[in-house]
């Protein structure tokens, strides 16, 4: 045994390892940077003021509650529309439908539809929704437009969760003389369930986050109250941040970061909902 | 010989209506013939074993009874296949009717992820029973049917996934009893089970032909001799469609084939 040839494998093993760690570390960083950097300096704007009262003085005072509700009415509309839709959709294409030329085209639809540059959505909600249908510049507007680009992730995720249930299932159950439809909903879509929510929650996490498409479609700088229907216009955290931060001369820098630190809060725990759903699914299924 | 006399008792049992028959039948997926012109009847109330070596197609020669070839895209069923003398292929066959008639139990034990007593009333609840009386009535006859009610009168409420395989399998016979089926195919339903979970199933089977037709496919030769009052030899041909080699009581088959390919099978020549 030569103890310079066993020493070098390990130098370079070693080696290895140590860039494979830095990597890590460095890819973790910037997530940390950013929540640090929030939180340090967006902490101080946070009060119950800041929480609860319409903004005044071109958002330079008064707090930020019409942007939190508008962007929770948001998130509820796109998820009203698109869950259903992508559900549906995904059974459909797990299900039924067959391989031919029309399924394949729906499919390469769907993929394309997540790469769609988010300010494209805008414009086809402003052509379509707005104007076309003439909704207006409108919470519904809105919704529609962030619901066509959730609709991507929703369809994806229900078609996977959906997927993922065992044949034999499906086959123990026609035995016994159910129908397809019968097997879908008592038996698919109860073991699929987890995988979907998980799908929609995290669509619903970017949907809140999105500034681009709602730009276009209906977000308000300034309102002084909230949208009493679906028709009204609103203001919501994302387009709010992006105001704040670059139109308006004299902000406090404190305002921006809460602002920022409320968006984040908003988003990132509807991350960690998910990840609870998708692990307490799991727990649950290994506990029976 | 223990054994033979064992198979002798059983056939003198052996009642003469025919339940399922096949005529000519030829299975294809997509170009492939998986099948080919195999015609026979299965008698009412008695065990038919389907035997021969892996590939033969006698698990898809078998769901031709509950028509499960349907979900398979580019499967296509040529020829007569009647139950108790109606085409079940003909273009008026409800298929869900048909397989509440004709129920299966597959190779692994397959319960579903919920109670013991959800698994069993899952069937009479797609056809249309919610009275949770009738439903105990109804689960509590199939358990006994099964052999199984014993074990888990005490824990219906309990998860199915954590009964034991053996147990596993029995449930979902019971799944199945519980539609009330003429007929219950097998597909290797012991082939995930350890030797006293296998007999218990044999025995559950003896017992459920004294109503029930069963067609079993079983890859064990002692088994088929055990517990099978009929059996039907499948072999491949050089093109790799099945075919049926020889037909008979299980007695004859299993001391008296035939056919030599028959004889060197079932006495471990191949296969």
């Amino acid at each position: 045994m030569r103890a310079g040839a066993v020493s070098k494998r390990q130098l370079s093993q070693r080696s290895a390892f140590s860039l494979l760690i830095v990597a890590t570390i460095i890819v973790a960083l910037p997530v940390l940077a950013i929540v640090i950097q929030i939180i340090v300096n967006g902490a101080d704007a946070i009060s119950l003021e800041f929480l609860t009262e319409s903004p005044s003085q071109a958002g330079k005072a008064g707090g930020i509650l019409p942007a939190i509700v508008g962007t929770f009415y948001l998130m509820l509309g796109t998820i009203l529309i698109a869950l259903p839709l992508g559900v549906m959709a995904g059974i459909y294409l797990t299900e039924y439908a067959r391989d031919n030329r029309f399924t394949r085209a729906i499919n390469l639809a769907i993929v394309n539809l997540a790469g769609v540059p988010s300010i494209v959505y805008g414009l086809f909600g402003l052509g379509i929704f707005v104007l076309l249908f003439h909704f207006g510049m409108s919470l519904l507007s809105a919704s529609l437009t962030l619901a066509c680009q959730a609709l991507a992730m929703t369809v994806t995720t229900s078609r996977e969760a959906i997927l993922a249930v065992p044949r034999e299932y499906r086959e123990g159950s026609l035995a016994v003389g159910a129908t397809r439809w019968q097997t879908i909903r008592h038996l698919v879509l109860p073991q699929a369930s987890p995988g979907i929510i998980t799908g929609a929650v995290l669509a619903m996490s970017r949907a809140a986050g999105e500034t681009a498409p709602i730009l276009v479609v209906g977000a308000a700088f300034l309102l002084p109250g909230l949208p009493q229907s679906p028709f009204d216009q609103f203001m919501a955290l994302p387009y709010h941040l992006y105001t704040v931060a670059a139109h308006v001369p004299g902000m406090p820098k404190s305002t921006m970061w809460g602002v920022a630190l409320v968006l984040l809060v908003v988003v990132l725990s509807f991350n960690v909902l998910a990840t609870i759903i998708r692990l307490r699914a799991r727990q649950w299924r290994y506990s029976l | 010989m223990k054994m033979n006399s064992e198979l002798l008792n059983k056939n003198t049992a052996i009642n003469n209506n025919v339940k399922l028959s096949t005529k000519g039948v030829d299975l294809y997926y997509g170009s492939f013939q998986a099948l080919r012109n195999i015609t026979l009847d299965i008698p009412e109330c008695a065990i038919t074993a389907i035997i021969g070596p892996s590939g033969c197609g006698k698990s898809s020669f078998l769901r031709i009874f509950n028509r499960m070839n349907d979900l398979i895209t580019g499967a296509k069923v040529e020829g007569l296949v009647e139950l108790t003398g109606i085409n079940i292929y003909d273009r008026s066959i409800d298929v869900v009717e048909l397989r509440k008639r004709v129920g299966m139990v597959f190779q692994k034990p397959n319960p579903f992820p919920m109670s013991v007593f959800e698994n069993v009333a899952f069937g009479p609840r797609r056809h249309g029973t919610n009275n949770l009386g009738e439903l105990e009535d109804t689960i509590e006859r199939s358990l006994h049917q099964a052999a199984l009610w014993n074990e888990v009168k005490d824990k219906l409420g309990q998860s199915a996934l954590s009964l034991s395989g053996g147990q596993q399998q029995r449930l979902c016979i019971a799944r199945v009893l519980a539609v009330e089926p003429e007929v219950i195919l097998m597909d290797e339903p012991c082939s995930a089970l350890d030797p006293v979970a296998t007999l218990k199933i044999e025995d559950l089977m003896r017992s459920l032909a004294e109503n029930y037709t069963i067609v079993i496919v079983t890859h064990n030769m002692q088994q088929a001799a055990r517990v099978s009052d009929m059996a039907a030899f499948l072999m491949m041909e050089e093109d790799r469609a099945g075919a049926l080699v020889e037909y008979g009581p299980t007695s004859q088959i299993f001391t008296n084939p035939k056919d030599k390919r028959t004889e060197d099978y079932i006495t471990g020549r191949f296969g």
